[in-house]
């Protein structure tokens, strides 16, 4: 089998042993079959077990492994390592506290989350057998629920990263389009006050990061600008 | 995830404990759909549902908990969608159903479509709709905590976990009226799994500690369709929607050894099948290592609106647009169908009786609704039915304990505190990768697809020894600060329990069934395809304590119908 090495940059902070973060550098040998950029880190573990990271499901559904790839946010599963240039420098999600090296504490992106009340609302009693939705209406949910909570997005926005206590982000509101535009959901009216506001909704300049990021391919900008719609015309 | 929502709805004080973000648990990945008998395009009876389970499991299942299962589905499909699962839709509006493998009208005759989708996002979408539906109900979420053991009192009665805090490696008690498992599988037990890193089966290793036998281990489903290489699965609803198997040839085998139900047939059936092929020389690629799963003859549209995420994974982990290429397959561990023994209320059941306070449900336990081969889109079915049982179970439970936890002994804590200090002072040790390395070959090579009496006999040696090497394991990250490396060593402990089970139950069975097919069962008249029910109709109970094997007899008595009786099984 053939081998390579491939060299790499890794930000590495312990707070029960290091003063301050500092850059490791460290490479591995990795073989023809290794083709993510989470084979390599696997790998990595192997030759030094204090490098830390998340990772779960390592086929780019569950979320876990995002951080900072050669300066793009990305999925560590979905990213192919001989595509970056070397040596591949990774650091933590920005704009969110680091708890150790590539894992930062995720509290703020999930309040957030929280915050738009992701969950339909719907207080009519169901009926027996499912509610009806039309394959029109629910095909207004692709794009949008297929949010995996990775942070992708809102860390590479300089709008959460100025105010994550204020602004509810790319993700957040991604996730409060998802219900506003569910037929099943009656709760249009309250999801948008809960937005209206200069900060949650409206501190979104669309830069479209969020965009150019999302391993899902998803849109969030234009989730916000559909939101921004309907608050406009509620007004009128 | 759904029993927490029935205890908190329920307006109990629930804590959810879990390695990860809830959203992150391996459901999130099931992809084709969640079966119940609606009936939205077609016909279908729960009956139906039930014999195809029962037929499924090679009669291994137990009747009792089948039948309420396909009668509690359509009831608990609804509920879901009531809860906010974006169910693909028919014209009507109603869920959209699609053909699954094993999935039949009219006790076996052809094909029904009876899998409730998602597109092929049916895992993720359900995850997330009972995480929300949680937050709804205010339930308290310990997230990324790792619960090392279970606390059971002199009595044997269940009072809670000991559990480890990831980010400080603070280890804390959590006392509990009603203690519920729903830990998932653990088919990191094998080199090539579909399973996700976290499935590392730490409720079978509690379990298997505190003296609770682990049910029916010999039997794992390989799925058909693992990327070949990668791992990563690709749903049975792609041969749903009208995806075929071909050889190295071009032919569709799947007629040869399924004439009737061709590609849908079970999962363990056509697994053998393509081994079969690739063992015959008729494998595709260079090394002649795989088969091909074919979807270029159907509309790009139905592939982009019913299987995008199918394509996404075929693009990054198969390098193959299916659009235009068929995507290389091959049969990956996928599922436990054995696990902690329960009854259809999810209430733990050991020696024919309930163990106080303790529940289990979804993959980490065995109803036994799976048998010897679980049927696709009957695990989804599986957590939805069960969790709410077991929840159930645990609020008429919890309604006549008296309102003071009695006190624990500090015994109950040391076992754990032990494991955690041996590992941290460990020596001249193991390295966790080595160890794990060792058992998940041994696995692969001694309890595959194929199993071999000299290679199982062996495989029980190989196993133990491996044991050995993870009882010294070492690690040398000592921060207290998430440290990912002790959590991996504490896996492999419980790992290292099923696999001690699954090789000792499979050298046991010298039948074949379901999952578990042996070259030295023969197939004669009494004994078709090897099964012999004359001996082995039973389930296997493994005991951690001297690798003690016991067996108890299948329920063949259903609730409200007719036995389901003996039958070959064809497709």
């Amino acid at each position: 089998m053939t081998t390579e090495t491939v060299k790499f940059r890794i930000y590495r902070y312990d707070p029960d042993k290091d003063a301050k973060p500092y850059m490791q550098d460290i490479s591995v040998e990795l073989d023809s079959t290794d083709r993510k950029l989470l084979d390599a880190l696997t790998k990595l573990k192997v030759k030094d077990d204090t490098i830390t990271f998340r990772r779960s499901c390592r086929e780019g559904v569950c979320g876990s492994d995002a951080m900072n790839i050669n300066g793009k946010n990305g999925l560590a599963c979905l990213t192919d390592f001989r595509d970056l240039k070397q040596p591949i420098e990774l650091r933590p999600l920005p704009g969110l506290p680091v708890v150790r090296d590539l894992i930062v504490d995720m509290t703020q992106f999930f309040k957030q989350y929280h915050s738009i009340k992701p969950y339909v609302i719907n207080d009519t009693p169901p009926p027996e057998r499912e509610r009806l939705q039309s394959p029109e209406d629910r095909e207004e949910l692709n794009g949008l629920y297929e949010c995996i909570l990775c942070a992708c997005c809102s860390t590479s926005c300089p709008s959460f990263w100025w105010n994550p206590d204020k602004f509810v982000g790319p993700a957040g509101l991604l996730a409060a389009y998802r219900f506003i535009a569910d037929t099943r959901d009656t709760a249009i009216n309250e999801r948008l006050d809960n937005l209206e506001d200069p900060y949650r909704l409206f501190r979104c300049h669309t830069i479209m990061n969020c965009v150019d990021v999302c391993p899902k391919g998803l849109n969030p900008t234009k989730a916000i600008g559909k939101i921004k719609d309907l608050m406009v015309k509620r007004a009128v | 995830m759904r029993a927490a929502l029935q205890l908190s709805e329920a307006g109990l004080k629930t804590a959810v404990l879990s390695k990860v973000f809830p959203t992150r648990s391996h459901t999130v990945a099931a992809q084709g759909g969640v079966s119940a008998s609606l009936g939205n395009s077609e016909e279908d009876h729960w009956h139906w549902h039930m014999y195809d389970t029962v037929k499924g499991s090679d009669w291994l299942g137990d009747q009792d908990a089948i039948e309420f299962m396909c009668r509690e589905a359509p009831k608990v499909v609804t509920e879901l969608e009531h809860f906010g699962m974006p169910f693909d839709r028919n014209a009507d509006g109603t869920i959209y159903q699609r053909p699954f493998g094993g999935h039949m009208s009219n006790f076996g005759e052809k094909p029904v479509r009876r899998a409730c989708a998602a597109a092929d996002r049916t895992g993720h979408a359900m995850l997330h709709a009972l995480y929300q539906r949680n937050v709804r109900a205010n339930t308290h979420f310990f997230v990324e905590w790792m619960a090392l053991d279970l606390i059971r009192d002199a009595d044997g009665n269940v009072q809670g976990v000991i559990a480890m805090e990831m980010e400080t490696s603070e280890i804390v008690v959590f006392q509990a009226k009603a203690t519920l498992f729903a830990t998932g599988g653990a088919g990191r037990i094998y080199a090539s799994s579909t399973n996700a890193f976290i499935n590392t089966g730490d409720g079978l290793g509690m379990a298997a500690r505190a003296g609770i036998p682990l049910e029916d281990m010999e039997f794992w489903q390989f799925h058909p369709t693992g990327v070949a290489g990668a791992g990563v699965l690709i749903t049975e609803g792609v041969r749903g929607e009208g995806g075929i198997l071909r050889n190295s040839a071009g032919e569709r085998f799947m007629e040869r050894y399924a004439p009737n139900a061709k590609d849908l047939a079970s999962r363990d059936v056509v697994s053998r099948a393509m081994v079969t092929e690739i063992n015959e020389g008729r494998g595709c690629g260079p090394n002649k290592d795989h088969v091909l799963l074919d979807i270029t003859h159907l509309d790009p549209e139905v592939i982009m609106s019913k299987l995008p995420g199918i394509r996404e994974i075929s693009i990054k982990f198969a390098g193959v647009d299916p659009i235009k290429a068929p995507i290389p397959v091959v049969p990956t561990c996928h599922y436990q169908m054995g696990g902690i023994p329960t009854n259809y209320h999810g209430e733990v059941v050991v020696g024919g009786k309930p163990v106080t306070g303790f529940y289990a449900a979804g993959e980490c336990a065995c109803a036994s609704v799976h048998g010897a081969n679980r049927l696709g889109t009957n695990s989804l079915l599986d957590l939805l039915v069960f969790g709410k049982s077991s929840a159930n179970s645990m609020i008429d439970f919890i309604k006549q304990q008296p309102l003071e936890l009695p006190e624990l002994a500090t015994s109950d804590v040391e076992r754990s505190v032990a494991r955690v200090e041996r590992l941290n002072k460990q020596t001249n040790g193991v390295a966790v990768n080595d160890a794990r390395t060792a058992m998940q070959r041994t696995m692969q090579a001694h309890c595959g697809v194929f199993r071999f009496k000299d290679m199982l006999a062996q495989g029980v040696e190989k196993i133990l020894e491996v044991e050995k090497m993870v009882q010294q394991t070492e690690i040398s990250d000592k921060s207290s600060v998430f440290n990912m490396a002790r959590i991996e060593a504490l896996e492999l402990e419980n790992l290292i329990e099923v696999a001690k089970a699954t090789m000792i139950s499979a050298n046991a069975r010298t039948e074949s069934r379901g999952a578990h097919v042996r070259d030295d069962a023969p197939d004669t008249a009494e004994t078709p395809n090897g099964r012999d029910d004359a001996n082995w109709l039973k389930h296997t109970l493994w005991s951690r304590d001297g690798n003690r094997l016991e067996y108890k007899p299948v329920n063949m008595q259903p609730l409200t119908v007719d036995t389901i009786a003996l039958k070959t099984r064809s497709y």
